[in-house]
């Protein structure tokens, strides 16, 4: 079978790949354009480990054609950073200890901004919604549930003070 | 449809290490010319913090800040054997194995800083900030870095150590069965409040309240979080997680996540948790770890809780909603345990 040209843009920067014809996302990231940060877990989009953004909505990379997101924005763990600036979601995740084996966590932060993004007071339900497609072993979820709704807080507390 | 509340209260003692044919573990330490020491293990963190811990026990025995230290692990072609991360054996082990190596090299900086010094190696203490002074006379003092270089620049030394802890193997009386499997125990006490509903018989567990004695908490926490992940864990294998629902036979087992059942983020159980802290005299800085011991007293507390609010005695891993409704039928009706002084 022939390759299809795909581009897309990955973190800001505009990427051209040949892939094969049903060919998953979460591979094309992984082995053709070296980004690891989405994981391979259960490969049939129950575990949320490859979860990442694709034009804004989070998506299972594992479970996404590749051929289908020419021309979209996707976005993984390896962006959310500023160079060595880490993002705050990544920080308030170190600081509650809410990664343990840490296979889970590229997927969390993917779920976590996506929830952030789009709603900048989230209540503990809307947290628990949002990360339900992802699962850790470690953690018993309660780390990484007050990490997010730190985030949250400290965001909604800079803005009153500013 | 009625829910009966329950409560169920579970005491462990939880044995530190195994007992297969003698036990050990190894660390290699040295030092690079600038000062920084290397740890080098083959013992893998699977996520609970071995890197860490013994980041922290190999500063603590060097004396050197935790800054100047390096853990390299998980590598069998570059570090020394280590039997394993089970049996809660790590911390302890391990880290007996990393002080023993660290407490060498020590040995060897002071020495170095003691031809630099020309003083009695005796004379010397570290002041853990990167700084070896003669005892009492602080200003006679040289940097562990600049011993460290002149070892290895100057003097022809390496600052390097070997370490290794081995509890041996312990033979069984073949009269009595009697063994010495372990060195020490860890103890945990757990109370679980749950609801069952007696028409699907379903569990909702409501509140945990646990006291775990862990020896010293070298890391508090990462202790916290190992104890909050382990006994949610362990609630999930008490009432959810099975591969063999009919074991032992296979049949209907899950073989993937979709049939795999676990609680998610929202079955997060509140869980107060008071970590008593006792050193045992054989661990490193008296640090035992939780390991295992940290889902291990969920399992017991739930059948418990579930036989008080309902009266039926799963002994069955998972507590299913099946058993416990077979048992209801079987009794007749459920039959609330109650508690002492309640009527």
């Amino acid at each position: 079978m022939s390759k299809v040209p795909v581009q897309l843009t990955l973190n800001g920067s505009d990427r051209s790949v040949f892939v094969d014809p049903g060919q998953n996302l979460l591979d094309v990231l992984r082995r053709s354009l070296g980004d690891l940060t989405p994981k391979y877990g259960c490969g049939q989009g129950t575990c949320g480990c490859c979860t990442v953004m694709i034009d804004g909505e989070t998506r299972l990379s594992c479970l996404t054609l590749a051929e289908s997101v020419d021309g979209c924005s996707v976005e993984t763990v390896a962006g959310i950073g500023e160079g060595a600036q880490l993002h705050e979601l990544q920080t308030a995740f170190m600081e509650h200890f809410a990664a343990q084996c840490g296979f889970c966590t590229t997927g969390m932060l993917m779920s976590a901004k996506h929830l952030l993004d789009n709603n900048p007071s989230p209540t503990r339900d809307d947290v628990v919604e949002a990360i339900s497609g992802n699962i850790c072993r470690c953690t018993g979820y309660e780390p990484i549930i007050n990490a997010i709704l730190d985030v949250a807080a400290r965001r909604g507390s800079g803005r009153h003070t500013s | 449809m009625t829910m009966h509340s329950g409560r169920g209260f579970a005491a462990i003692n939880y044995p530190i290490g195994m007992n297969l044919g003698g036990d050990p573990s190894q660390a290699l330490v040295h030092s690079n010319p600038d000062g920084k020491f290397m740890v080098t293990l083959s013992s893998i963190d699977l996520g609970q913090g071995m890197k860490s811990v013994t980041r922290q026990i190999a500063a603590e025995a060097l004396g050197i800040p935790v800054e100047d230290v390096y853990v390299d692990t998980a590598d069998s072609d570059t570090g020394p054997h280590c039997m394993g991360s089970f049996a809660s054996r790590g911390t302890h082990r391990v880290g007996n194995a990393v002080i023993a190596a660290a407490t060498e090299a020590r040995g060897v900086m002071l020495d170095a800083a003691a031809e630099e010094l020309e003083v009695n190696p005796e004379d010397l203490e570290t002041d853990g900030r990167g700084n070896i002074h003669v005892k009492g006379a602080p200003s006679r003092s040289i940097t562990s870095a600049e011993a460290c270089g002149a070892a290895q620049f100057k003097q022809g030394k390496t600052v390097s150590g070997r370490g290794i802890f081995l509890i041996p193997t312990s033979d069984v009386n073949p009269e009595t069965g009697e063994m010495t499997p372990v060195s020490c125990f860890a103890h945990a006490a757990l109370v679980v409040d749950i609801e069952v509903d007696d028409e699907t018989g379903e569990v909702l567990v409501k509140d945990m309240q646990s006291a775990y004695e862990v020896g010293r908490a070298l890391n508090p926490k990462l202790v916290e979080q190992q104890l909050i992940g382990g006994a949610w864990m362990g609630m999930s294998h008490a009432l959810y997680e099975t591969t063999e629902p009919h074991y032992p036979e296979r049949d209907n087992g899950p073989v993937d996540f979709n049939e795999y059942l676990m609680p998610g983020p929202g079955n997060v159980v509140p869980h107060h948790i008071s970590v008593l802290e006792r050193p045992a005299p054989d661990a490193p800085f008296g640090g035992k770890g939780p390991g295992e011991m940290c889902a291990n007293p969920v399992l017991p507390a739930m059948a418990n809780a579930v036989y008080n609010a309902v009266g039926v005695r799963v002994d069955e891993l998972p507590i299913t909603p099946e058993k416990i409704l077979r048992g209801i039928k079987a009794n007749g009706g459920a039959r609330p345990q109650g508690r002492p002084g309640q009527h």
